[in-house]
């Protein structure tokens, strides 16, 4: 063999030996481990990677706070580039590790929903705050799922309600046509039950227009909105079919003020190209939105970013997905606090005991101010059969450089979200053989 | 029946953008009997290299003027493709002389991969702008005759005007140029060619900095749509049956498959999309080639396959 | 010296046909068997099972299914991941909509439903070759993505278009555990390699062979061409359609059409190329270049990068991984076009002659 040949090998034999070597956690502090399943790569990098620099600044602040009670916290990113079999694959690999991870937030509905099937038997929880299954906030039968301050059902609710109040009440919907464009997945899918419920209500007609992923090309969808002409669009899309639609839309003619985006369309990497053109498209929120004023947004800039341990760019703190990060890695770090009030301040949290705290987590405004987050977030309190924890949302809209809130603070409706929620989860009790969980297992 | 017209002039216009992709398919089979599946990473890198360069000449020259800008990140992108081109000839295609079709097919996945990676750790994974000055803003025709007018909208009218005028001076450039003759010399018969003196390498290397070219024209157009980012590279999925129906071997027939394949896809996504629930133009293309195959194995305008025993 | 055949007589026609004639390769074999079915048992970890061997074994299942189209037969398919979908969703509606199947027999149902699916899109490949082929098999592909998403009768009407599967049972003993799952892919993978093994060296496995390396001689000499592809497309889609199931069920455990996408195709036929067109052994060699190296790379990369004193963070990891792949991938194929199975089979031919020269 040649010299090459042979070297080449014996390179990627050390690089094995070097994995293999370094591979056992050098954990000797105990640490809270909270594991990041980051998508910085794939088809949805641009609104991804925001989010797991915001979580990972989050945890550095909690560190520089002084910790959960004393206990620091341990980030680890693995890359599931938004692809299901890779995302389990860092699940297998990071559950174990640092001593065992605390909780998970895959960031993907095709990963919470293969998760899913398997936390219950390795008792990990999993936060899915604004994706995953909806009908997860049951908490009788989805123990180990918390879909922490709203669902897409939530989403959906808010968005139509916010569209009500604009045109003066939901009478005034009947007989109106409002077009949902959705990703073509049980993403995009997740929306349809509650627009479904609502339009059977309240009389408005839908017209359904999924767009097969990845949704580069748009132009027969936005040709039938232009046909169809409905009053208003909503659009539960991702990645780049958000601003391929908001383009199409512009080119279409369509107006850029009915158009209505759910939680996962409408931040800034959708926006900040289209720039002045998109102006008047509106998204719902729930709980946070931009918030570059925020306290909690001073802080990290202050003790993190000025301290060089900032994850991303410095000009990213405080857009809305790195809030989402912040909020997602806020709530999975006060599940854990709540869990040391009953199983001892100052200690390492395990799986099983942080879910518990994530099923008694009781954020008061008080609680959530004293973190910094005034005026961002609404109390979020969860209990055994309620894993959501607020219903809050807002709406906010694009000016052209930057988003304003254009609503006050609306409620999905309990009423109709949790009967919806019920069934589809007793249904997936019925397929699993699944029991809802009796009150005594409440107290575990 | 407004209707009907602006559906099949948005197909015409996003069929030519197709077009534009496939193109670069083409011109490489033609030239090199290598069916290039790194087209669409291509079309990204050079997308990611026009947007940075946009961004970054500005800066470190001081200049003022968008236009040269522009101008400028064009130049940097361009020679960045040919010495894309340069490197894959030297490193993969000249090592592979001779192979079996597939083997060369799966050494431009390979490429596809490497190139995904490596545009992205050069230029990140975010996304990025690029401004042309291509105007965003429909225009509406015959609004006499039909209610409300035949939407037309002007972004895709440039570029299809763009891609029209690329496919005419290429067709120039085959025809009337020494480099064009040898081109298609090299397509017609690499040992022939080689055995008059054509050097097949150089060749290649104009061949791909040519495709270079093209995917650096669809990277902008598609680009100035979509924001640069990674999922560009999946324009070529877009443009594969365009390649096929075609024929492998026809830059006329690129056009007209685009055209075909655009016209059908919005057509049957608006008239026939709605009794199927929708969301069928993905494979509407597909199915539409594999019919047109059945009858005719070759493709529209390709090459007659003719099996030696 | 020790791979010699001397002194191997075989005495009938039987020994003389078997799959493996040198005692050696048998020895082998038995030693690989148990090294599967005893050692890994016991010494692997929960994370080896779930993550790598696991789907090492059903991914070199789907390979070798495609292998016997692309590589015995010839005809490109860039449709596997559609022909793994349909036998996913067929055997999770004959395990739902039935009460008490067995889950072998759901397995198996989804297979055949998935021959049925690739005979109707092989039907083509009587008129179209080649490049053309491929793409006309992607017409597969998306439209069987569509289906599954588009009519909800084959996801049970879930409400979100994802299906789940869970309580596994065979033949009463629970498949839970990872050893569990394991041991179960482990059985359909030795069961199937042994059936593919034989079925291309019969009178069939010739004819697809033929009809590989010159299709309009083959029809001189009279092999039928559209009884061949048809078969070599159903034989295919069968044992794809078994690898999908399992991937559905085994693996993922809840999955939905995206688990089945474009990029599952172009993996599966990466590890048919790499692993040898043609080979039985390749589709499991390609298999587990594949699955290992991503995973390989993604740990050794940034320890790697500690040696060396460099902090690199995940977008890049991910980013050098590609690049590599990519590399690797040219790589393999300037080194030997032929895939790790010529490389496999030049070694053997080397040690039958080691320790002398030739």
């Amino acid at each position: 063999m040649k010299l090459k040949t042979i070297a080449s090998a014996a390179f990627f034999v050390a690089a094995a030996a070097g994995a293999l070597i370094t591979a056992p956690a050098s954990a000797q502090d105990k640490v809270q481990f909270f594991p990041s399943l980051t998508g910085r790569t794939g088809p949805v990098a641009p609104n991804a990677t925001p989010f797991a620099n915001g979580y990972a600044d989050y945890m550095k602040l909690v560190n520089a706070r002084g910790g959960i009670n004393g206990v620091k916290t341990l980030v680890e990113e693995c890359e599931t580039a938004y692809a299901t079999d890779r995302g389990v694959e860092c699940y297998e690999r990071l559950k174990g590790k640092h001593g065992g991870a605390t909780v998970f937030q895959p960031l993907s509905t095709g990963i919470t929903f293969a998760l899913t099937e398997k936390i219950p038997a390795d008792k990990i929880p999993m936060i899915t705050s604004g994706y995953g299954r909806s009908d997860s906030a049951d908490g009788g039968i989805f123990k180990w799922n918390f879909p922490l301050i709203g669902h897409y059902w939530v989403a959906g609710d808010a968005v139509l309600q916010h569209i009500a109040k604009k045109e003066g009440g939901w009478d005034k919907l009947r007989g109106k046509k409002i077009a949902i464009v959705y990703h073509d997945s049980p993403f995009g899918k997740e929306l349809l039950p509650i627009v479904e419920e609502r339009s059977k209500m309240h009389g408005f007609t839908l017209q359904l227009l999924p767009v097969p992923a990845p949704g580069v090309e748009q132009k027969a969808v936005w040709l039938q909105v232009r046909q169809q002409r409905p009053d208003f669009v909503v659009m539960q899309t991702w990645g780049v079919m958000t601003p391929t639609a908001i383009n199409e839309a512009i080119a279409t003619g369509y107006p850029r003020e009915k158009m209505f985006g759910t939680w996962w369309s409408g931040a800034e990497p959708d926006l900040r190209d289209i720039g002045a053109a998109a102006k008047g498209y509106s998204a719902v929120m729930m709980q946070h939105g931009a918030e570059p004023n925020s306290p909690v947004v001073k802080e990290i800039l202050a003790k993190v970013h000025d301290k060089k341990q900032g994850t991303g760019p410095r000009d990213e703190v405080g857009q809305v997905l790195y809030m989402r990060g912040v909020v997602g890695a806020m709530l999975a770090v006060e599940g854990v606090r709540a869990a040391q009030e009953r199983f001892g301040k100052g200690k390492v949290m395990a799986a099983e005991q942080a879910r518990w705290g994530y099923e008694n987590l009781n954020l008061t405004q008080a609680k959530l101010d004293a973190l910094g987050f005034k005026d961002v977030m609404r109390p979020v309190s969860t209990s055994c059969v309620d894993h959501m924890g607020s219903a809050w949302a807002r709406v906010h809209t694009w000016d052209g450089a930057k988003f304003t809130w254009a609503s006050d603070w609306l409620q999905a409706d309990d009423q109709i979200i949790r009967p919806m929620v019920r069934g589809s989860a007793e249904k997936y009790a019925g397929e699993k053989k699944l029991t809802r969980r009796p009150p005594s297992d409440c107290q575990s | 029946m407004g209707f009907f017209l602006e559906a099949t002039l948005g197909g015409l216009m996003t069929g030519m953008l197709y077009s534009l992709v496939a193109l670069g398919f083409v011109l490489i089979y033609k030239a090199s009997g290598v069916f290039n599946f790194a087209q669409g990473a291509m079309v990204l890198f050079a997308a990611l290299a026009m947007a940075r360069f946009s961004e970054w000449f500005p800066q470190v020259l001081g200049l003022n003027s968008k236009v040269l800008g522009n101008l400028l990140a064009m130049v940097g992108a361009m020679l960045l493709m040919v010495a894309v081109a340069w490197l894959i000839e030297r490193l993969v295609l000249g090592k592979l002389v001779n192979q079996e079709g597939i083997t060369l097919l799966m050494a431009t996945l390979g490429i596809t991969y490497f190139l995904d990676g490596f545009g992205q750790t050069l230029f990140g994974s975010e996304i990025y702008k690029i401004d042309i000055g291509l105007p965003k803003e429909p225009i509406f025709l015959l609004q006499g005759i039909f209610e409300g007018g035949v939407l037309v909208s002007k972004e895709d009218l440039y570029a299809a005007a763009i891609a029209a005028s690329l496919v005419i001076s290429l067709s120039l450039f085959f025809q009337y140029t020494s480099t064009g003759r040898a081109l298609r010399a090299v397509a017609d018969d690499h040992q022939a060619a080689q055995s008059i003196g054509i050097p097949l390498s150089r060749i290649w290397v104009i061949v791909w900095s040519v495709a270079g070219f093209v995917a650096l024209v669809a990277g902008v157009i598609w680009g100035s749509k979509l924001g640069v980012q990674f999922s560009l590279s999946l324009v070529a999925l877009k443009a594969l049956p365009v390649v096929i129906l075609g024929g492998l071997t026809s830059v006329p027939g690129a056009i007209i498959g685009g055209l075909i394949i655009g016209v059908g896809e919005k057509l049957s996504e608006v008239f026939l999309g709605p009794t199927l629930g929708g969301g069928i133009e993905i494979w509407f293309g597909y199915v539409l080639v594999l019919l047109v195959l059945l009858v005719r194995p070759q493709g529209l305008f390709g090459e007659k396959i003719i099996d030696r025993v | 010296m020790f791979y010699r055949e001397n002194g191997q007589f075989k005495t009938t026609y039987r020994r003389d046909l078997q799959i493996f004639p040198i005692a050696q390769d048998r020895i082998g074999l038995l030693l690989l068997l148990a090294l599967a079915f005893i050692a890994v048992p016991t010494m692997a970890d929960e994370y080896t099972f779930r993550a790598i061997l696991i789907p090492f074994l059903i991914l070199s299942l789907a390979a070798l299914g495609l292998n016997i189209l692309v590589g015995y037969c010839g005809q490109v398919s860039l449709g596997t991941g559609a022909f793994m979908a349909v036998g996913a969703y067929a055997a999770y509606n004959f395990l739902v909509r039935i009460e008490g199947m067995p889950l072998l027999g759901a397995i198996l149902m989804g297979g055949i439903c998935a021959t049925g699916v690739g005979v109707l899109f092989g039907i083509p490949s009587l008129r179209i070759k080649g490049l053309y082929l491929a793409v006309a098999t992607l017409a597969a592909q998306f439209f069987v993505d569509w289906t599954f998403l588009r009519i909800s009768w084959f996801t049970n009407n879930s409400s979100s278009g994802s299906v789940s599967v869970s309580n596994l049972h065979v033949f009463g003993l629970p498949v839970e555990s990872p050893l569990q799952r394991y041991m179960l892919c482990l059985v359909f993978v030795a069961v199937f390699a042994l059936l593919a093994k034989n079925l291309v060296r019969s009178a069939i496995g010739r004819e697809w062979m033929a009809i590989r390396d010159m299709d309009v001689a083959a029809a001189v000499i009279g092999i039928r061409p559209m009884y061949a592809k048809l078969t070599a497309f159903a034989v295919s889609s069968f044992i794809v359609g078994v690898a999908g199931a399992l991937w559905a069920f085994v693996y993922l455990g809840s999955w939905e059409p995206a688990a089945f996408s474009i990029d599952r195709s172009f993996q599966l036929l990466f590890m048919v190329i790499i692993g040898g067109l043609g080979s039985i052994m390749g589709s499991f060699f390609g298999a587990a270049f594949i699955v290992v190296l991503p995973i390989f790379l993604n740990q050794a990369l940034p320890a790697l990068g500690s040696l060396v004193g460099i902090v690199i963070n995940t977008a890049l990891v991910a980013h050098v991984e590609l690049m590599i792949f990519g590399a690797l991938i040219v790589w393999f194929l300037i080194v030997e076009p032929h895939g790790l199975a010529k490389l496999w089979s030049i070694g053997k031919q080397k040690l039958r002659l080691w320790p002398f020269p030739h």
